[in-house]
């Protein structure tokens, strides 16, 4: 064999890394649900899942074994091969963007260094923005493919949602890139240091985490699913385990929305760091996860309190109002970088 | 790497060739998308990360979407053929035969087999700026106008007569 021993390992310590990460976000995914379920309960006033296991933290566990064994039906007029594609794309799209979120400083222990990310792209910023984009196929397929209305009429919705509120996404970072005049996520959490960007950049923060909400199709922007007029939207049709990797997707990409969010404007991993090397290593990580706990909360928070809006109005909102705004702050950003450095 | 370039230049091959020969539009447009990610791969490959991820957010998070939405607007499932003229089906083949066979001799000729690895150009995203506006502002700025006039031309035409 060609490759030597250095590079097996090398390619062993990736396969490890890659399969920590999955493990760790389809945790963050499953417990997320288990979290919405209790937060929006308690705000309403009620206990939430609570018989299975202590406080409920088995129930999970029980939803997916659950929906492991229902019957995966499809009806008899749907394209079949998209109709299964579907959730793959959307299930596998949503895992990818984890790839380039650091989750902590790189650490250096007896001359190795050990960085908490997958890989470090010089654009993986943007890499997150591609793949994202590419995820209102699956749910567009997924209306197309199941030949019936409601579905094909909460695809379109998406689809016209999620292309619409792209570009006030975009927009709400470029501000911080220019701040920190790079596209690496890990160069711009470095930029942080002192200050973190949401004192600099607060309008883009607001301009990109309300884009985030209507991209990732969450009250009070869910109208591709609003199950008062849809019956269930896209995946009216799907049952068994391809719905629940369109849920599993949903979820997925709320971590990732509130990871970017974490490192673009509330500092990443920074944080007080001491004690003894390993919790110096360790706890960067800590404050990461913790920072997008926080986030997870803010959304479930906003789940709980606020009505769904009516389509005209979430168009409107989108691009009368969230566009230019977005627009003006990059508008403005780039005269005080452009005053800063003269 | 070689290896990696040959298979996705394969599977663009493939996925164009799909394109052309399906018939469900859906279809079409689905391996349109694969074309345009496979390439963006190539770019990756020759070290363009920028170029490769504006690819895929551009052509298939952005315009790919537009030609779905569109499709499944029109609920369009199967085309039916058209009765092609007589002269496109006897002359077609050929005539493609031959431009394709010009396009490879004018290729072949101007880029011998044996060209040297691509020279090394900074593909960042610093680069590419500089380029469009420094270098190339004026074809830039034309070309976002010529959008902007076929966007209002679009709007023109599709709107109703009163």
């Amino acid at each position: 064999m060609g490759m030597s021993f250095s590079t097996v390992l090398s390619l062993l310590a990736i396969i490890a890394k890659v399969a920590v990460v999955l493990v760790a976000l389809l945790t963050a995914v499953a417990y997320a649900v288990w979290l919405e379920r209790k937060v929006v309960a308690h705000i309403q006033s009620r206990w939430g899942p609570y018989r299975v296991g202590p406080h409920g933290l088995l129930q999970p566990v029980a939803d997916g074994l659950k929906i492991l064994f229902k019957e995966d039906f499809a009806p008899s007029q749907v394209d079949h091969l998209i109709f299964w594609l579907a959730p793959f794309i959307a299930f596998a799209l949503s895992l990818v963007p984890i790839s380039v979120i650091p989750f902590g400083a790189s650490v250096t222990i007896s001359g190795h260094t050990i960085s908490f990310q997958i890989t470090d792209l010089n654009v993986g910023l943007l890499f997150v923005f591609a793949v994202t984009s590419l995820g209102v196929y699956g749910v567009a397929l997924a209306g197309w493919s199941s030949n019936s209305k409601y579905p094909l009429l909460g695809g379109l919705r998406s689809s016209a949602q999620m292309i619409s509120y792209e570009l006030s996404l975009g927009l709400g970072v470029v501000g911080v890139v220019m701040l920190a005049g790079s596209l690496s996520l890990r160069e711009i959490v470095e930029r942080q240091v002192g200050l973190w960007n949401i004192f600099l950049q607060p309008v883009g923060f607001l301009v990109y985490f309300m884009a985030a909400i209507a991209e990732t199709n969450r009250i009070p922007f869910d109208l591709p699913e609003g199950e008062s007029e849809l019956v269930g939207g896209f995946h009216t049709e799907y049952s068994g385990f391809k719905f629940a990797m369109f849920f599993m997707a949903e979820y997925a990409n709320i971590v990732t929305v509130s990871c970017l969010a974490t490192l673009l404007f509330f500092g990443g991993w920074l944080g007080p760091v001491f004690g003894p090397p390993l919790l110096r290593a360790l706890l960067p990580v800590a404050w990461f996860c913790l920072k997008v706990l926080g986030f997870l909360f803010l959304y479930i928070w906003i789940r709980g309190t606020l009505p769904r809006f009516r389509y005209d109005q979430l168009m409107g909102f989108g691009w009368k109002f969230l566009l230019p705004v977005g627009l003006l702050n990059v508008l403005v950003t780039s005269l005080l970088v452009a005053w800063r450095s003269t | 790497m070689a290896a990696l370039f040959y298979i996705l230049a394969a599977v663009a091959i493939l996925a164009a060739l799909c394109v052309v020969l399906q018939r469900t539009p859906v279809y079409s447009a689905l391996a349109l998308i694969v074309v345009l990610c496979s390439l963006a791969v190539v770019y990756l490959l020759l070290g363009a990360e920028f170029l490769a991820v504006v690819q895929v957010i551009i052509y298939a998070g952005a315009i790919m979407v537009l030609f779905v939405l569109v499709i499944m607007l029109l609920n369009a499932r199967q085309e039916t053929p058209l009765d092609r003229s007589r002269l496109a089906r006897w002359l077609g083949a050929p005539l493609l035969a031959v431009f394709l066979g010009e396009v490879c001799f004018a290729v072949w000729q101007r880029y011998p087999v044996k060209a040297t690895a691509a020279a090394v150009i900074d593909g960042g995203p610093r680069a590419i700026g500089a380029l469009l506006f420094r270098s190339y502002v004026l074809p830039f700025e034309v070309t976002s106008i010529l959008i902007l006039v076929a966007v209002l031309g679009a709007v023109v035409l599709a709107k109703k007569q009163p």
